[in-house]
């Protein structure tokens, strides 16, 4: 089913499947492609090809794993004019993503007081299913939050304006119609603002470990044993219901469009049709909501830090570096076949990495690249990368994260009669958790190496690496 | 007895294989199969129920509409339902009444938070042993 390209390129040829529009290309090394033999990832990539209106090709990063519909680690973009919008290939967790806070506190000043920053961590930061946040709103102020994103919580005191400029989409992307947003997503979004979820959601404390790019690291004024503080959550209940609203409604109107999918889960409608443009209003609102989420979350954890450390916010320098999405579609411009087209690009586990001189980014990292933020299992490493040029073929597109290797049941297996929290500490890594079985379920050993899904994107010239990190604190929920 | 459901390894998510003697069963199992998922069932007491009744364009769809219909009212009102009572179902409509408690004090019950019921891969089948259906919850 693989050719290879070269050495960390592989095709999926469109004669693979009857029905496919364009190849699949994975992005592994040998190794790596053996683990994505392992499970069903690659057959979605195939079936991502057969979707009307796809550019290129079916992207699948070397995090490339299982998921429903398309895989997660899948990356496609669709012809505005004919092709589709497919909320099961953003997933139901809209802008899940990722944001990477930095401290003025080194190893030697947190290594101490870990145990007190993590209980208190675990303790002010609502987790687990279920939770409930501390921002109680009326149901029209939500639909303000759901326009305004970040913005909206950070003028109730929720941080401070520097950290919207340093957010993707400055924490609010436009066209949010509240209205595409149904009574039951509301309902299940109301008291979830501030919460981080439960499952692979996290807050963990890391120390800068190595640095690649010196350069780039000294413009995130980011240096060897230097703290600093990952958020990874998503739109909570919000999200979940927007995409199962949509896909529901997709399901219904696949006839009245006549397009036919390989897998129901790949519901989609013409990116014009008015289905797919309710789908793009709910979801930017539930993206929105994710945005105001971590800003709360992030907001929750300088609290903490100031009151375990006794600092003033101006000490602790506790700046975002940056906030990317993971799960989301976006309009962006390509040139396709010498014509400038507006194509709508999903990435579902998989992130948006611009190069350097992007009118997109930060003025501040305009000479870097993007910062891309990739989260590793909590017992390895995690990373800070760049956007490249080269990343125009992937439409600016990167690897998220590790990826799971396991499932969660053979992770439990594998676990049974193991403590994992005693075996991190044994590594020096304090974590808290809420789940009964999140530990086991997020065992390091349940996922791919983070450095060679990192070595794989670097080697591809699809992303650089400034920095990595390795976990001394964890909270799960 | 046959089994109601079996986990089955999916990467990312849960897959569950569930079994019915009838649809009715298929249906009840189905729900069974995801609050053992969310949370400890064993021994839970019943106090509050609720009734039921939706339609949907075919048995899959319905299927997965039964299962949106308890995680919304799971999320939203807080009740963990263990017992569930197919009344009346055909392909198109179900008529139910579900049984379950509050969450309450029993949140250190909680295990798992199921985010959505998907659609993929899952089929409503038919055999001489009675019916099947394979379901992937997003966790």
């Amino acid at each position: 089913m693989f050719e290879r390209i070269d050495e960390f390129r592989w095709r999926i040829p469109k004669s693979y499947k009857q029905g496919m529009r364009v190849d699949g290309i994975i992005y592994a090394d040998e190794a790596m492609l053996e683990d994505i033999r392992s499970d069903k990832a690659a057959e979605q990539v195939a079936n991502v090809a057969f979707l009307p209106g796809i550019v290129r090709y079916s992207f699948g990063m070397p995090d490339l794993h299982w998921g429903y519909g398309a895989p997660i680690g899948g990356v496609g973009a669709f012809d505005s004019e004919t092709g589709v919008l497919v909320p099961g290939f953003v997933g139901y967790d809209i802008n899940c993503g990722i944001r990477l806070v930095k401290t003025n506190l080194t190893e030697k000043d947190v290594k101490p007081r870990i145990r007190d920053l993590v209980y208190a961590l675990y303790n002010d930061v609502p987790a687990g299913v279920g939770s409930k946040g501390d921002i109680k709103i009326s149901a029209s102020e939500e639909r303000k939050l759901l326009v305004e994103g970040s913005k909206w919580v950070v003028e109730r005191g929720y941080g401070n304006h520097d950290d919207l400029e340093y957010t993707e989409e400055h924490g609010a992307i436009k066209g949010a119609n509240p209205d595409a947003v149904s009574p039951r997503a509301y309902e299940r979004g109301k008291n979830q603002s501030g919460t981080l979820g439960s499952g692979n959601h996290f807050m963990e404390v890391q120390v800068v470990d190595e640095i690649f790019d010196k350069d780039a690291a000294s413009v995130f004024d980011l240096a060897v044993g230097q703290v600093v503080l990952m958020i990874h959550s998503g739109s909570r209940g919000l999200g979940y219901q927007v995409c199962d609203d949509y896909t529901r409604d997709m399901i219904g109107c696949l006839s009245k469009y006549n397009i036919s999918v390989p897998d129901r889960q790949l519901a989609c409608a013409p990116v014009n049709s008015k289905e797919a443009q309710n789908y793009l209003g709910a979801m930017r609102c539930a993206a929105n909501y994710a945005w105001a989420n971590r800003q709360c979350l992030m907001h929750l954890a300088r609290g903490v830090f100031e009151k375990v450390f006794q600092m003033s916010p101006k000490d602790l320098g506790m700046d975002l570096i940056y906030d990317v999405a993971h799960n989301i579609a976006k309009l962006e411009k390509y040139t396709i076949d010498g014509k400038e087209k507006t194509l709508c690009v999903h990435r579902k586990g998989a992130t948006r990495a611009f190069p350097p001189g992007h009118p997109e980014i930060p003025q501040k990292y305009q000479k870097t690249g993007q910062p891309v933020i990739i989260p590793g299992d909590m017992g390895r490493n995690s990373y800070l990368l760049t956007g490249t040029k080269k990343a125009e073929e992937t439409f600016y597109s990167t690897c998220h994260g590790a990826g799971r290797l396991m499932s969660r049941s053979a992770a439990i297996r594998a676990c049974r009669g193991r403590s994992i929290s005693r075996e991190l500490e044994d590594k020096g890594i304090i974590v808290k958790s809420s789940g009964r079985e999140t530990l086991a379920e997020e065992a390091p050993e349940a996922y791919k190496d983070v450095n060679e899904v990192v070595r794989i994107v670097e080697g591809a010239g699809i992303s650089k690496r400034v920095a990595r990190m390795r976990p001394i604190g964890v909270i799960k929920g | 007895m046959m089994k109601r459901y079996e986990q089955f390894p999916h990467t990312a998510d849960i897959g569950v294989h569930v079994y019915g003697g009838t649809l009715k069963e298929l249906f009840a199992n189905a729900a069974f199969s995801m609050f053992d998922i969310i949370a400890d069932l064993e021994g839970l007491k019943e106090p509050v129920s609720m009734d039921i009744k939706l339609s949907a364009p075919n048995s899959d769809e319905l299927l997965v509409a039964w299962l949106d219909e308890l995680l919304y009212n799971f999320y939203t009102k807080s009740i963990i339902f263990s017992r569930f009572e197919i009344e009346e179902l055909s392909d198109t409509a179900i008529k139910a009444k579900v049984f379950g408690r509050p969450v309450g004090d029993n949140r250190n019950r909680l295990k798992t938070e199921i985010k959505a019921i998907t659609y993929s891969g899952l089929a409503v089948k038919e055999s001489k042993d009675g019916f099947k259906v394979d379901i992937i919850f997003d966790v």
